[in-house]
C-alpha cells in the first residue's frame, strides 16, 4: 500500500477514506481532520482558554497533543480516581507527557476533593462503577474550568465513542439524550454567570483506531491496559458491534454520525428535556430543577448516598428470587 | 511469528509468512479493532510477516464513559 500524498510506503489504512497514509502525511491527515471539526462546529477560538481532560489513555493524550501542535492555549486536566495501579500508571503517562511537551497540567484527586474513590463509591452506592465514574468526571471537570477560569473543556471523545453513544440511545430510544448528542454542548448561565462550561469534542472526525494510530507514530506513551472496571462495559460491546459493520462496509460509522447530525438531530431538539437549571442547594453546581422545589444536584445525592452508608455500613443483601 | 496480544498480556505462535490480513483472520481478530504494530513500526494489513518476525497486536477500542 502507498501514501496518497507522496507514494511512499503506507503506514497507516484508513479504508472508509480509501486511502494509505506514510507517517508524516497521516499527522498531516490527523490535523486537518481536528481543524476541520474546530471550524466546522465552531468549537474555539485562538484567544479561548481551553482545558483538556486527560485520562493518560490515547485520545486524551492525543486532543491535547494536537491542540499544542495548532498553537491553541492548553492545559491538561488529569482526574485521579482512586482506581489503584491503573490510577497510578495513567497519571505518570499524563505527568510524562506533560513534561515532554512542557505544557501546563492541573492534577486533583477525587479522595482529596470529595473523600471517595471511584471503586469505593460504586461499592457503597451500588452504582455501576462506568456510571458513578462519568458523573464524578462531569461534575469535576466543569468545577475545575470554572474555578481555574477556562473557556472552554475539550475531551477526547472520537467517532466511535460517539457512535456507540448514538447507538445506544436509539437501541433504546433515549431521545432526551439523542436531543443532547452533538459535537459541541453549549454553556449554561445561570443570573448571569457561566455554570456549565462549554464542551467540545475536536476528535469527532477521527476514528479511534486513527487515534491510537497518531499516539503512536507521535511516539505518545500512553496507557495501553484498559480500566479493570470496565469488563463487560456496555459501550465497549456497542463499539465492537460497530466496528464489526464498520469492517465490512467501510465508513459506516460516519455515515451513521454525521447523517444523524445532518438529517436527524433537529428532529430530537425538543426532547432534549434538559429543563430549568439552577443552583445545587448543597454544593452550587448546575443541576436541572423540574418543579420550584429546592434542587440537589445527582453528584451530591450520590456523595450524600455514599456517607450514610459508610457511616452505617452497606445494606444488608436480600436473597432474590429469579424470575422468568 | 511471536504475535503478543493485549488486554490482557500473552503470546501465541502463528506460522508464518502471511500477510497482517491472513495472521489477524486466523486469530478471529477484526483488522478494524486492532493496530499491528512490528519494531515500533505500525503494519497495513497487505504487509508480509515472516516466519521469525515478532509483533504486537494492539486494541483500540476503548470503554468507559464520559
Amino acid at each position: 500500500m502507498k501514501c496518497r500524498v507522496c507514494r511512499g510506503p503506507a503506514v497507516v489504512d484508513v479504508r472508509r477514506h480509501n486511502a494509505g497514509f506514510c507517517a508524516e502525511h497521516f499527522i498531516d491527515h490527523v490535523h486537518r481532520q481536528v481543524e476541520r471539526a474546530i471550524d466546522d462546529f465552531r468549537m474555539f477560538s485562538p484567544e479561548d482558554r481551553l482545558l483538556v481532560a486527560v485520562s493518560g489513555g490515547k485520545d486524551s493524550l492525543a486532543v491535547w497533543d494536537i491542540l499544542l501542535d495548532l498553537g491553541y492555549d492548553a492545559t491538561g486536566f488529569y482526574l485521579d480516581l482512586g482506581i489503584g495501579g491503573y490510577s497510578e500508571r495513567s497519571k505518570q503517562a499524563a505527568v510524562g507527557f506533560a513534561q515532554r511537551r512542557a505544557a501546563k497540567l492541573i492534577v486533583r484527586s477525587l479522595a482529596d476533593e470529595h473523600g471517595f474513590s471511584v471503586p469505593e463509591l460504586a461499592r457503597l452506592t451500588g452504582r455501576v462503577p462506568c456510571s458513578g465514574c462519568g458523573l464524578n468526571k462531569r461534575y469535576e471537570f466543569n468545577r475545575a474550568a470554572l474555578q481555574e477560569g477556562f473557556d472552554v473543556l475539550v475531551t477526547g471523545h472520537n467517532l466511535d465513542d460517539e457512535v456507540a453513544t448514538l447507538f445506544g440511545n436509539v437501541l433504546h430510544w433515549n431521545v432526551d439524550m439523542l436531543g443532547r448528542q452533538a459535537p459541541v454542548l453549549e454553556e449554561r448561565v445561570i443570573g448571569g454567570d457561566v455554570a456549565l462550561v462549554r464542551k467540545v469534542k475536536p476528535l469527532v472526525r477521527l476514528a479511534e483506531r486513527e487515534t491510537a494510530a497518531y499516539a503512536l507514530l507521535r511516539g505518545i506513551d500512553y496507557i495501553v491496559e484498559e480500566c479493570p472496571m470496565v469488563a463487560g462495559n456496555t459501550q465497549h460491546r456497542y463499539k465492537e458491534a460497530v466496528t464489526l459493520l464498520e469492517e465490512a462496509s467501510p465508513g459506516t460509522k460516519h455515515q451513521m454520525y454525521f447523517g444523524f447530525l445532518q438529517r436527524a438531530a433537529q428532529r430530537f431538539a425538543g426532547d432534549a428535556g434538559e429543563g430549568r437549571l439552577v443552583r445545587c442547594s448543597s454544593c452550587g453546581a448546575a443541576t436541572p430543577a423540574w418543579d420550584d422545589g429546592e434542587a440537589v444536584c445527582s453528584f451530591c445525592r450520590t456523595k450524600a448516598l455514599a456517607q450514610r452508608r459508610r457511616e452505617q455500613g452497606p445494606p444488608e443483601r436480600k436473597s432474590r428470587r429469579r424470575r422468568r | 511469528m511471536k504475535v503478543r496480544l493485549r488486554n490482557p498480556d500473552r503470546e501465541v505462535e502463528v506460522t508464518g509468512p502471511k500477510t497482517v490480513a491472513e495472521v489477524l483472520a486466523e486469530l478471529g481478530i477484526v483488522p478494524e479493532a486492532v493496530l499491528v504494530i512490528r519494531d515500533s513500526t505500525l503494519l497495513t494489513r497487505d504487509d508480509r510477516v515472516e516466519e521469525g518476525d515478532e509483533i504486537e497486536v494492539r486494541p483500540v477500542l476503548s470503554g468507559g464513559s464520559a
